[in-house]
């Protein structure tokens, strides 16, 4: 099977953590964004992966030749020399997505789930139309492009409703689509956009069907949201009792949903959780109390500081009893003097900060 | 020329006498919400009551043998204070005359002329209670004796910005005599202000505040500048009949300014720290400064440096502090307060009975009587530069308290962040609260 990862551009959205590393290698629960959706497809049986991008680094190349080694796939690089939307990077690939009649999968690189690739792969074919698309339930439709199902049928689609403003549908396109190769006939080679272009016109021959998640859903694609997110993929783990969690009987892990790397260092009387993240070589101090953050490699929270909302970037020390919180987000090599209180800062790599920031404000 | 040769003062044959001005509860108002619990003057900066810091500076003087303390609080008020004085300082005597109506700082010296003559001391210094400074008062002596001066009034030099805030005086800088004296000037007059601490020759004082009264009766006074001290004021005069208003007589705006005319009215012009003492924050950099005064004076009543005790530091001795809580710099703990493991405190007031939980954070704030903070909490005001003498600040356009204050029994629950706030007391907190007064 094969697979097509649309990644785009620069991450900006995510920025200061894309200032750094290439989005799709920013951890997400102490693994790289990418290797969720690779580990997924490649368990689905995808054997060759197109990642769709604007540009291509060096650091992203040789990351992804380990993956390739590792789980066994074949993943191409795709550039575009121009931004060529959604729909466009189908075409540009069409030699990988279309070498044989099987379907391919498509998603957003910002997504985070429990990738159904398998169930939702045994329904495309129980159906035998062009294309499926896995459909979330919000609670809120009316901020979302809405899907509606022809009457008297469960799955098939007939129209999408652009932000409704009257109750249509709670289901939202979740970004995780399996089609025919047929479907890249419909597409031209320039930008062009899946859910404006390609859909529609799948939706009118009848072709389009909808797949339901179960679970969670997120798009990842900034900081407040990447907090959110772990917030459900550690709550999910925790649903499955994973054995990668924390365990919660530990004495610093407090309302559960902690993952801990092995090499990390856990200083003590602290309190963890819930909702944590630690990545490698983190060393967290004495009485440090953290709750709903995020500590990526080898970053240092010391003695009695205070993280709440946060993340805290690879390489970057948070001072003895600062006091971090509201979607703060620090770069790369970023120092918070001891006591500094910072609300809602977006520090960019490689600061020292001294003084509060006292109201959500960006440190360049 | 033949001079009589009135008073050449060497310091044991001429007799000097102190009288500490420390108002009354009406005046104390701008000192809420800790004023709501305790009269100012005794309310405790580096562990010792404010006006105790006045009384030793006093104490040191050579011949002084009595203090007289003039306010018009209850006589209750000062009874354990004095008492306590007087074992601490057994050559003095101290005593307390209640005003019974607010007579203005000349007007009450002149209610109790009576009192403060008795024994013929040949000059008395005059101390308000609300000023934190290092009472040069010896400084003061020589400079009087030196010039045979009626009056000697301790200055500071200000920025010109804040100098319009105080009594400015104008000196001659050879001689030091006093050319001109005005209360909070409109417009830039001088940078010199006073300290509040004067020293005057009794012979030459009472005449004039004497000459103020005859003159008020004649001609009633000119309305004072607009400020917010004499606006208080003025609210009391405007209360009282019109003979008891002759009384109220205050020695900066009434007697200053025309003992400038005097020629035997110097300024000694101290270099070292001086602070008002009115808002309740600004007990904060009182509390910074006398402790730097006892560090410097390798006092034994502070807390010896170690890792986690940055000076100076004074903890009471029936306070329980956490060997891995670290504390200062400027920080006191009052009388069995409880600071817990791994607690941060600094530029702080600590007071009796508080208590700071685990990993807490406390930052230039005060912490009431009995209050609690709790774990992981987070008090925190606002640094005030060096030299300045406001205790507010602007924050997105607002004019908020820089030092945070929580009054008696206040409580900030685990975790909560308190910053710029000022609590009154018996509150309890349990979220995030920033810039505001909670009532």
């Amino acid at each position: 099977m094969k697979a097509l990862i649309l990644v785009g551009g620069f991450g900006t959205r995510l920025r200061p953590l894309t200032l750094t590393l290439p989005k799709p290698l920013v951890e997400f629960a102490n693994r790289p964004m990418i290797l969720h959706q690779i580990e997924a497809l490649a368990a689905a049986g995808a054997t060759d992966i197109v990642l769709a991008v604007n540009y291509r680094p060096d650091v992203m190349t040789a990351a992804l030749k380990r993956y390739e080694q590792k789980y066994g796939v074949n993943i191409t690089f795709s550039v575009e020399t121009e931004p060529l939307g959604t729909a466009g990077p189908l075409k540009l690939a069409e030699k990988i997505l279309g070498k044989d009649n099987s379907p391919f999968f498509v998603l957003n690189s910002d997504v985070i789930c429990d990738f159904p690739f398998t169930e939702l792969a045994e329904f495309h074919q129980s159906h035998g139309q062009e294309g499926t698309i896995v459909v979330t339930k919000v609670e809120e439709p009316s901020k979302y492009g809405v899907v509606v199902h022809k009457p008297s049928h469960p799955s098939r689609i007939d129209r999408f409703v652009e932000k409704p403003v009257e109750f249509v549908g709670n289901r939202i396109n979740a970004g995780i689509y399996i089609l025919n190769p047929s479907v890249l006939k419909r597409i031209e080679l320039r930008p062009t956009s899946i859910e404006q272009e390609t859909f529609p016109a799948i939706c009118k021959d009848g072709e389009l069907h909808s797949f339901d998640l179960d679970g969670f859903w997120m798009d990842v694609g900034q900081p407040k949201d990447f907090l959110s997110g772990t917030c459900l993929y550690l709550g999910s783990l925790a649903k499955r009792s994973s054995k990668q969690l924390t365990p919660a009987s530990l004495p610093y892990v407090h309302g559960g949903n902690v993952l801990i790397d092995p090499s990390a260092k856990i200083g003590k009387n602290c309190r963890i959780g819930p909702n944590v993240t630690i990545g490698p070589n983190v060393v967290i101090g004495d009485g440090v109390r953290l709750q709903r953050c995020v500590l990526l490699e080898n970053s240092k929270v010391k003695d009695h500081a205070w993280v709440k909302s946060t993340i805290v970037g690879w390489n970057s020390t948070v001072g003895k009893w600062a006091r971090l919180e509201n979607v703060t987000v620090l770069g790369d090599d970023v120092t918070i003097g001891d006591e500094v209180y910072v609300n809602g800062g977006s520090i960019l790599p490689h600061k020292t900060i001294k003084q509060n920031v006292d109201v959500p404000a960006i440190i360049m | 020329m033949l001079q009589v040769p009135v008073r050449k003062g060497t310091g044991s044959a001429a007799s000097t006498k102190a009288v500490i001005l420390v108002g009354g509860p009406s005046r104390g108002t701008r000192f809420r919400p800790l004023s709501l619990d305790v009269p100012k003057p005794l309310f405790d900066v580096a562990g010792h009551p404010i006006i105790w810091h006045c009384l030793r500076a006093v104490a040191k003087v050579p011949g002084i043998r009595e203090v007289i303390l003039v306010g018009y609080y209850d006589e209750a008020v000062f009874r354990d204070f004095s008492r306590d004085a007087a074992k601490e300082f057994p050559h003095i005597r101290i005593q307390y005359l209640r005003e019974y109506q607010a007579l203005g700082t000349a007007g009450g010296l002149y209610h109790f002329r009576d009192a403060i003559l008795k024994g013929k001391p040949d000059r008395f210094f005059v101390l308000n209670a609300d000023v934190c400074c290092s009472f040069p008062l010896g400084e003061m002596l020589k400079l009087f004796e030196e010039k045979d001066a009626e009056a000697v009034i301790l200055g500071t030099r200000v920025s010109n910005d804040a100098a319009t805030n105080f009594g400015c005086i104008v000196s001659d800088g050879h001689t030091k005599r006093v050319l001109h004296y005005v209360e909070k000037p409109e417009s830039h007059i001088s940078n010199l202000i006073n300290c509040g601490v004067y020293l005057f020759a009794t012979e030459c004082i009472f005449p004039s505040i004497r000459s103020a009264i005859k003159r008020r009766s004649d001609r009633p006074r000119i309305v004072s500048y607009p400020s917010s001290e004499n606006l208080e004021s003025s609210f009391f005069r405007d209360q009282d009949d019109d003979a008891e208003k002759n009384e109220v007589l205050r020695l900066e705006q009434d007697i200053l300014s025309d003992l400038a005319d005097s020629n035997r009215f110097f300024v000694h012009e101290t270099k070292d720290f001086w602070r008002q003492i009115k808002t309740a924050g600004s007990a904060v950099p009182a509390n910074a400064l006398y402790l730097q005064k006892a560090f410097q004076s390798q006092s034994e009543e502070l807390a010896a440096p170690s890792a986690n005790i940055l000076p100076p530091v004074f903890i009471h001795p029936t306070a329980t502090v956490d060997p891995t809580a670290k504390l200062g710099p400027n920080v006191s703990i009052g009388p069995k307060a409880v600071i817990g493991a791994g607690a941060r405190v600094k530029e702080s007031i600590v007071l009796e009975e508080a208590e700071i939980k685990h990993d807490a954070c406390v930052l230039y704030s005060i912490i009431g009587w009995n209050s609690r903070v709790g774990a992981w909490a987070r008090v925190e005001g606002s640094p005030t530069p060096v030299g300045n003498h406001t205790t507010s600040i602007v924050k997105n356009g607002v004019k908020v308290q820089s030092i945070t204050i929580l009054g008696k029994e206040c409580g900030v629950g685990d975790e909560v962040r308190v910053q710029n706030c000022v609590c009154l007391p018996y509150k309890e907190l349990k979220r995030d609260v920033a810039n505001e007064v909670i009532m």
